[in-house]
């Protein structure tokens, strides 16, 4: 199954509302034509809303840049959410369940964490937040190794 | 050209000769796209729709203001020039067309204009056919502006319509109401739920009422908690809420977000809910054929 990896990269503004039902489409739809499976979108779709959100509302706006992904082995999707806001001061305190300063939940960050594979945070106070989450096709998720 | 019009101005020369072709260029216009298939009824209609876009150009040019896209004298046609434009767009034309078509208009009024003076290549005759032109520019810039406010207008207008009509409350059975939500449960969209739900539990006197989310795409925290946050509301009214239409993917993604919806009565699917509504208010459905007439 060699197919190459050479779709290039799209990024979309997060600065509105609409943006966000945007951003939920283009994930669907990038994630139905690597091939992941109905469950998989589902989880892909669901991280990006609760992090393009994030962006919005505690970043004051910025873009995400979505990446087909292809190791040779498996195909994925890359996904970075950045923004230029005031940064996270505690991110092991924000990557808390139930740690919110906005009346949510509290689950974005660290439930998207558990939705993907691979979950990265760059970020520095009054500079601003980059969230970067992978997942690939049909793979065992990383939280869970040894498991066949 | 007599002494008196060579006195004139450019932009009176245009007017007055627009007050004096009217009929003419009317005649002409009418048979523009722009004009024939938005006045279908009569020529005669289409001709008199013309007539008054020409008294206002004529309007305009005499107080001067030939760039003025806000000039009063286009304040009579404005609401005509609109209509026209929304006509073209639900037509199929695109905002570029449509510009394209008010265009089309100049050439033969400036033909006719060209025609007035003795010599229709002398600088008099280029200045006014200028100014004419100008003015031209001006009226394709205001129906643009109509056409846009038309657009917009529509669109605030279906996403009012959406918002309401995307939320029935449906009375199922006595004492049961349900809302099939469908699409993105955002802020507004939530807040409209909640309300027309909590109103219908008021009106119904309902003791049940099922949230059937097989039509929401994604649920996330927030959508999450716009749920848990109307069925909690639900239940100070006096009503049970039911959860129904979880498909198995949006439930395996709820749990590893990590939202704990078991304070919330869930069901498989509607019928799953309204069958649990009916059984806890002592009703039984049963078939026809088992003797009884059953309702
Ligand atoms: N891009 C960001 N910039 C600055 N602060 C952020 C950003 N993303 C998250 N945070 C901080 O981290 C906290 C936790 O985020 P998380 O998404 O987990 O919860 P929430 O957004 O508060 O609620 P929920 O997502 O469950 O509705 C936020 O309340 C906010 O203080
Ligand atoms: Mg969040």
């Amino acid at each position: 199954m060699q197919r190459s990896g050479q779709a290039s990269a799209t990024s979309l503004p997060i600065g509105s509302d609409a943006d966000l039902a945007w951003v939920r489409q283009h994930v669907r739809q990038c994630a139905a034509q690597l091939g992941f499976g109905l469950v998989q979108q589902t989880k892909l779709v669901t991280a990006a809303s609760e992090l393009a959100r994030n962006t919005l509302v505690y970043g004051g706006g910025g873009r995400v840049e979505v990446t087909p992904l292809d190791n040779g082995r498996s195909r994925g999707l890359s996904m970075s959410f950045i923004d230029s806001g005031p940064g996270i001061r505690d991110l092991e305190l924000a990557m808390t369940d139930g740690y919110t300063t906005g009346g949510g939940l509290g689950l974005g960050l660290s439930g998207a964490r558990r939705l993907v594979h691979e979950f990265s945070v760059d970020t520095e106070p009054g500079r601003g937040t980059t969230v970067t989450a992978v997942a690939w096709v049909a793979q065992v998720p990383a939280s869970r190794p040894g498991v066949r | 050209m007599s002494e008196q019009d060579a006195a004139a101005s450019a932009p009176q020369v245009v007017s007055s000769f627009l007050e004096q072709r009217k009929e003419q260029i009317a005649q002409r216009w009418a048979d523009a796209a722009l004009f024939r298939s938005v006045f279908t009824i009569s020529r005669d209609e289409a001709v008199e729709a013309c007539k008054a876009v020409v008294d206002a150009l004529s309007e305009v040019a005499v107080s001067g203001q030939l760039e003025n896209v806000s000039a009063p004298g286009f304040t009579d046609v404005r609401d005509q020039l609109g209509r026209m434009a929304a006509t073209r767009t639900r037509a199929g034309s695109t905002p570029g067309q449509i510009a394209d078509e008010v265009a089309r208009l100049r050439e033969p009024v400036v033909d006719l204009l060209r025609e007035e003076f003795a010599d229709p290549a002398g600088p008099q005759a280029h200045e006014s056919a200028l100014a004419l032109t100008l003015l031209l520019g001006t009226l394709r810039l205001v129906v643009m502006e109509t056409a846009l406010d038309a657009n917009a207008e529509l669109i605030e207008r279906q996403r009012q319509q959406l918002l309401e009509v995307a939320t029935p409350v449906i009375k199922l059975w006595e004492g049961t109401v349900a809302v099939p939500l469908i699409g993105t449960l955002d802020s507004a969209r939530s807040q409209v739920v909640m309300e027309s739900l909590l109103e219908a539990i008021v009106d119904q006197r309902a003791r049940y009422a099922i949230l059937d989310i097989t039509g929401v795409p994604t649920v996330d925290s927030l959508v999450a908690q716009h749920l848990m946050k109307t069925v909690a509301a639900a239940r100070l009214m006096g009503a049970e809420c039911i959860v129904s239409g979880i498909r198995p993917a949006i439930a395996q993604t709820i749990v590893q977000l990590g939202i704990d919806l078991g304070s919330v009565l869930t069901r498989a699917s509607l019928a799953d809910a309204l069958a649990y509504a009916l059984s806890r208010q002592g009703i039984e459905v049963s078939r026809a054929d088992a003797g009884a007439s059953a309702r």
